[in-house]
């Protein structure tokens, strides 16, 4: 079974566990400048909006790359940098049309989200289950399980 | 570790800018932020200085925890002396902006000095300077956020700014950050404005990583997570109602102060809880509260977001408030509601989102306004006086006087001033509750023993997070106390006194105390910083830092005399509730709290605590 990062903004709180566990992750240290998910505080309606890959299947930035540093981890689906062979040439920033693969100065390299190899540190430190890593093909299944309820499940009228 | 080891040391007469070792043998005995930084400021402030003087210091200090993966890692203290009590001041807050600095690679910064024009301090990792604020004074805490985000180019940077209010030193102006969260209390955002700083601008890239032992930090801090989950208060009350869900709980034990403390209850309570913000509205059909925010790190998320009723007289033809803003919290709701008598929960929220966007502190404010009206009504102000008519309960005197204050125009420069001025000047002192000449918050000192006591006590004058024996004495946490009875109260506030002190120093949230307690504070810095910390440590710890508070209060002129409250909680009896006919017994429980305390019968420390602490 194919998993993928379900984020569900309306239980996000802007508490930011997920950025720090990211850059924990790959680069041992609590910085949400270095994480590769990203939240958005939009103030004057009060949603916090986390956002990160979703490993497209047709990726553009895997197409995009002339060297071929982008490849497909077959456990997860996901499509992770060889920083051993990018070039930092950022063509793939440029083609991926969600910004969520960007450029790291300090290493010359791009990252994006990789899945952690299949054990995302994100979902786990998320305190209100905003970010789950769910069945890729039912990650409609707790929506409709609510509708079904609020729909079918009530009390019959006498 | 997990410090920093990096202070920023600004001189704002001469504008230089210098980096400096952390005092690392300081660190140690008192980690961080308020203990860390309050050190730093007794050690370099003469207690005497004129809080509003160039010679006094503000310090915006962070904690080893901050910036770090233990929940609630984001606080940070602004340290000086303050204007409004002329005791040690120490304000927190939370938002992001603590664990920005702390990315930065800095634990503290020191502003000494006073600048000859307005400045704000530019910090983008290693580069700290001093920028031209000359566009950004008169500007509010929204604009000026706005401002220096587009002039950097950089909407990921943190700001922590004073607005009008502290550039006109309104005597309890506020430090805020993040648009709606603020180092309250006291008046530290007035010695801000006093020196002309006008902001400081963090991008903190580097992040926080010379964890003691990273392994076992996770793995303490998660399961310290796991606790506030299940924990009711941490897990469920805060983030579903916020600190608002005291509303109809301190009002049904009697103790919520109503108009200037006449009264223990407020018919209206139930108006401005935490319940009517979750209760759809008649007008619009939309419910006061939009959500809940949690500040960096924090897994609890008792932060409040709501939406103003747009047809509301306070923002008719106002589209800049109709946006959703952070409130209301239960001691703005209390203070500018309950205390004035007003019960409409959208009059609060309006005032309360100006008092974020000027920076001023709502308690001190209500409790302000509170006097205000009580001498108002007893004919010693009048309407020409005000500015408006002035009775308990009415909102829009509370929203005219918001305006005023805020703006620092009319009756407004005379609120400014805070309470027990106020009231002096108009011959009636005993109508300010305060101590120490600051304003007391949410719970009333006659109907809960221990807190009058904790009032009495405070080093920084009339305030509860010096001291939450609320938590005790109704909430039963960690054991239930009866709040009526003053026997066993002097130990029961020094306890919640020097514990407070070492969360307040670690960086992280005092709400996390509502689950945890000192054993669980102490692994995550054991870990994070320096195996020594254990309970014992932490606990002494929290007594020196305590001990170091009230010794500078004692050099700045404080006295045994100062410990105490206002004639009507001493003298005049609450009127309903469970506490009916109780004042508070403050003379039978500050000896037992001087002894206690190891404090001479003066309120001095005895040489013997003093060479306990190490102080
Ligand atoms: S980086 Fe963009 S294109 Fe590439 S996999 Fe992610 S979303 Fe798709
Ligand atoms: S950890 Fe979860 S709740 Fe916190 S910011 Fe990330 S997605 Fe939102």
């Amino acid at each position: 079974m194919q998993k993928v990062l379900h984020i569900d903004a309306g239980k996000c709180t802007g508490c930011l566990q997920c950025e720090m566990a990211c850059s924990y992750e790959n680069y041992q240290v609590f910085a949400p400048s270095k994480s590769r998910i990203k939240v958005f505080d939009f103030h004057a309606t009060g949603k916090k909006v986390p956002y990160t890959c979703t490993q497209c299947d047709e990726a553009w930035c895997l197409h995009a790359c002339p060297v071929e540093a982008i490849t497909v981890d077959k456990a997860t689906g996901a499509k992770v940098v060889s920083e051993a062979t990018c070039v930092g040439c950022k063509v793939c920033t440029i083609a991926c049309p969600f910004g969520t693969v960007n450029y790291v100065q300090e290493t010359g390299k791009v990252q994006k989200c990789d899945l952690c190899g299949g054990e995302p540190a994100c979902t786990e430190a998320c305190p209100t289950g905003a970010i789950t890593y769910i069945d890729a093909n039912w990650t409609g299944l707790g929506r409709m399980a609510e509708w079904a309820n609020k729909l079918g499940n009530q009390p019959v009228a006498n | 570790m997990a410090w920093a080891g990096k202070i920023l040391r600004v001189n704002l007469t001469d504008g230089t800018v210098k980096s400096e070792a952390l005092n690392m043998q300081w660190a140690r005995d008192y980690i961080g932020s308020r203990g860390l930084g309050s050190k730093y400021l007794v050690e370099e402030v003469d207690a005497k200085v004129d809080p509003l003087s160039p010679e006094n210091k503000i310090i915006w200090a962070t904690g080893p925890l901050t910036g770090t993966m233990a929940s609630t890692g984001g606080r940070y203290t602004v340290i000086t002396k303050s204007p409004l009590t002329g005791a040690i001041a120490c304000s927190n807050s939370g938002g992001y902006w603590g664990a920005e600095l702390k990315m930065a690679g800095w634990d503290m910064i020191i502003f000494e000095g006073k600048s000859p024009k307005p400045v704000y301090l530019y910090v983008n990792d290693d580069v700290a300077e001093l920028r031209d604020a000359a566009h950004l004074w008169g500007k509010s805490v929204f604009q000026t956020e706005e401002i220096i985000k587009k002039t950097h180019q950089d909407p990921l940077m943190r700001i922590s700014s004073i607005g009008k209010a502290g550039e006109n030193q309104v005597l309890f102006a506020a430090v805020v950050n993040d648009l709606h969260r603020a180092a309250g209390r006291s008046g530290v955002g007035a010695v801000a404005g006093s020196k002309n700083l006008k902001a400081i601008a963090v991008r903190g890239t580097k992040g926080v990583g010379n964890i003691r032992d990273p392994k076992a930090f996770m793995q303490v801090t998660f399961e310290k997570k796991k606790i506030l989950a299940e924990n009711a208060v941490t897990g469920q009350g805060l983030p579903a109602y916020g600190t608002q869900v005291l509303m109809n709980v301190i009002n049904e034990v009697g103790a919520l102060p109503t108009r200037n403390h006449r009264d223990v209850q407020f018919e209206g309570a139930k108006d401005i809880s935490a319940e009517a913000m979750k209760t759809p509205r008649k007008t619009d059909g939309k419910t006061h509260l939009v959500t809940n925010q949690a500040c960096f790190g924090c897994t609890i998320a008792c932060g409040r977001i709501s939406k103003i009723d747009e047809t509301h007289f306070t923002v008719v033809n106002k589209p800049e408030y109709w946006g959703a803003s952070g409130g209301l919290e239960y001691e703005a709701a209390w203070a500018l509601g309950a205390a004035n008598g007003v019960n409409d929960l959208e009059c609060l929220q309006y005032v309360n989102v100006l008092c974020n966007e000027e920076g001023i502190d709502p308690i001190s404010f209500g409790a302000t306004v509170g006097a205000v009206m009580e001498l108002y009504e007893l004919g010693v102000l009048t309407k020409e006086q005000i500015g408006i008519e002035a009775p308990f309960g009415s909102a829009k005197a509370l929203a005219f006087l918001a305006e005023e204050t805020v703006n620092g125009r009319g009756f407004g420069k005379e609120i400014g001033q805070g309470a027990k001025r106020l009231t002096a000047k108009y011959g009636r002192p005993e109508l300010a509750m305060h101590s120490k000449g600051q304003e007391f918050p949410a719970y009333d000192g006659r109907a809960i023993q221990g807190i009058g006591l904790a009032y009495a006590t405070s080093n920084r004058g009339g305030c509860h997070l010096r001291g939450y024996t609320i938590a005790s004495e109704v909430l039963g946490i960690p054991v239930k106390t009866d709040p009526t009875e003053s026997e066993g109260k002097p130990e029961l506030v020094k306890a919640f006194q020097d514990a407070t002190a070492a969360f307040d120093s670690s960086g992280l949230c005092i709400f996390t105390s509502f689950a945890w307690s000192l054993p669980d504070l102490a692994p995550q810095l054991a870990a994070a910083c320096d195996d020594g910390y254990t309970t014992e440590e932490l606990a002494k710890i929290g007594e020196r830092i305590w001990n170091m508070e009230r010794d500078f209060n004692n050099r700045a002129g404080f006295t045994a005399k100062d410990d105490t409250l206002p004639k009507r909680l001493l003298e005049e009896a609450c009127k309903t509730g469970p506490s009916k006919g109780k004042v508070n017994e403050l003379a039978k429980m500050l000896p037992k709290y001087y002894e206690v305390r190891g404090w001479n019968p003066d309120g001095t420390l005895k040489p013997e605590t003093r060479a306990r602490l190490g102080l």
